[in-house]
């Protein structure tokens, strides 16, 4: 593999790993508001969020250039207010591998707060711990295994996003190339060979990740 | 202590639960058959399911009025609870089981301790082992310490036998005696084993379709 490889590969890791944890906190708080509360509008809410996973990507990809370039309501405040630019730098790369992958962490970690049985929550109140106190000991700990498989798709997911990437980030050498987009790119301007070893690169990446996942998630609490 | 319940009515699914009641015994008994409301009632006690008429008043403080729109949330009321399941958390060691719920600032005497707890109910030995190695006798025993150390002013059990043969059942039963006579400690305990009534309780309420039907010595409910 050439150093320019090497680079996309390690940048899509960044990227990836990055949009993950940016997604993290916020996809656990709207995963277990789903799964443990009552709240008007909630039905609305978990259809937008399940919204990226059925919209096109690049269709994704077009709402988040509207929003973000400097002209879009958050571009123009971001820009204004933090000197931040978004659309066709690696911010637009992590935006738009957040925004894809957020559903599957909020999906696999609603299943996990469900998983948990509101018995344990219940008796921990009557020992008087707070609701913060039994979401953090008693809720989160036992939801864990869950919220990490969430994590790794969601981390495996942005691995491969394309569409919203290609959209809102474009496909500049050394700034916003992606594994996804290289391949692309590369098979679009006939040169197949140097697309090969990137496809084999990101499967075994996903790869690992995903048997990861899989080891955490079966394994036995002690 | 007393604990009153004053035109109390919470919906099931399949008939409301309508009771008034007062409980001022050291041990009182709560029998029926299954689906009788008997769960539904502790729940209510404790603050974990909300009714939509009247009121509950512990000694003399009310911890639940629906008119005047006041419901003490559970962590406040001091109120006990070992449900059928135990629910003891099994992410968590013997001991941090037990102290999950320890408050010190509430304790007025040096029983409430996790020494002398352990030591009451046997445990000492288990402190540092996982609770889902324990066997279904030390759970047991876990679960009633974990709450005794959260000094409540009340503890419901929920068949907290249910699962256990006969021969457990008659180990565990001077445990239960032992919250009465050392903690003071008292109980209000649901079952339908009509050994344990007359074993424990110095009265018993019987409940049916969520209606309580007599009361009595366990002698006089179960004659």
């Amino acid at each position: 593999m050439t150093a320019e490889a090497w680079q996309i590969v390690f940048f899509t890791l960044e990227v990836s790993a990055l949009s993950t944890l940016l997604i993290l906190p916020l996809g656990v708080a709207v995963a277990w508001l789903i799964a443990r509360r009552e709240w008007p509008g909630k039905a609305v809410v978990e259809t937008m969020v399940m919204l990226p996973l059925f919209v096109p990507p690049v269709a994704t990809g077009l709402l988040l250039l509207m929003l973000f370039s400097r002209r879009g309501p958050l571009g123009s405040a971001l820009q204004r207010g933090l000197g931040l630019d978004i659309v066709f730098t690696w911010r637009a790369v992590v935006l738009a591998c957040a925004v894809m992958s957020f559903p599957l962490l909020v999906r696999t970690a609603q299943a996990a707060f469900e998983g948990v049985s509101s018995r344990f929550e219940d008796i921990a109140r009557t020992l008087g711990a707070s609701e913060w106190r039994v979401f953090a000991t008693i809720s989160l700990p036992l939801a864990t295994r869950g919220i990490v498989a969430g994590a790794v798709l969601a981390f495996a997911r942005a691995m491969g996003e394309f569409g919203a990437t290609a959209i809102v980030a474009g496909m500049i050498p050394r700034k916003t190339m992606t594994i996804s987009l290289s391949i692309y790119q590369n098979i679009q301007l006939g040169h197949d060979a140097a697309a090969l070893p990137l496809l084999f690169v990101s499967i075994g990446i996903v790869f690992i990740t995903v048997l990861c996942g899989q080891i955490i998630s079966m394994r036995k609490r002690p | 202590m007393s604990l009153q319940l004053r035109n109390i009515r919470l919906p099931l699914a399949d008939f409301a639960l309508e009771t008034d009641a007062m409980f001022d015994q050291p041990i009182t008994g709560i029998f029926g058959p299954s689906g009788a409301g008997k769960t539904s009632l502790l729940d209510l006690i404790s603050g974990l399911r909300r009714p939509v008429a009247g009121a509950v008043q512990l000694d003399d403080k009310v911890i639940f009025d629906a008119a005047d729109r006041l419901n003490l949330p559970p962590r406040l009321r001091r109120i006990g609870y070992v449900p059928q399941d135990l629910a003891l958390f099994p992410h968590l060691k013997v001991r941090a089981n037990l102290l999950y719920g320890y408050r010190p600032a509430l304790i007025e005497n040096e029983l409430f301790t996790l020494g002398h707890v352990a030591e009451v109910m046997e445990i000492t030995p288990l402190l540092e082992r996982n609770v889902t190695t324990l066997s279904g006798g030390e759970q047991q025993r876990v679960a009633f310490a974990r709450a005794i150390l959260s000094a409540p002013r009340l503890l419901l059990l929920d068949e907290p036998m249910s699962s256990l043969d006969s021969r457990l059942k008659k180990r565990l039963i001077p445990f239960l005696l032992r919250i009465r006579d050392e903690f003071r400690i008292p109980l209000i305990y649901v079952t339908h084993d009509a050994g344990e009534l007359v074993a424990l309780c110095d009265e018993v309420l019987m409940l049916e379709r969520g209606r309580l039907i007599g009361r009595g010595s366990p002698a006089e409910v179960l004659a």
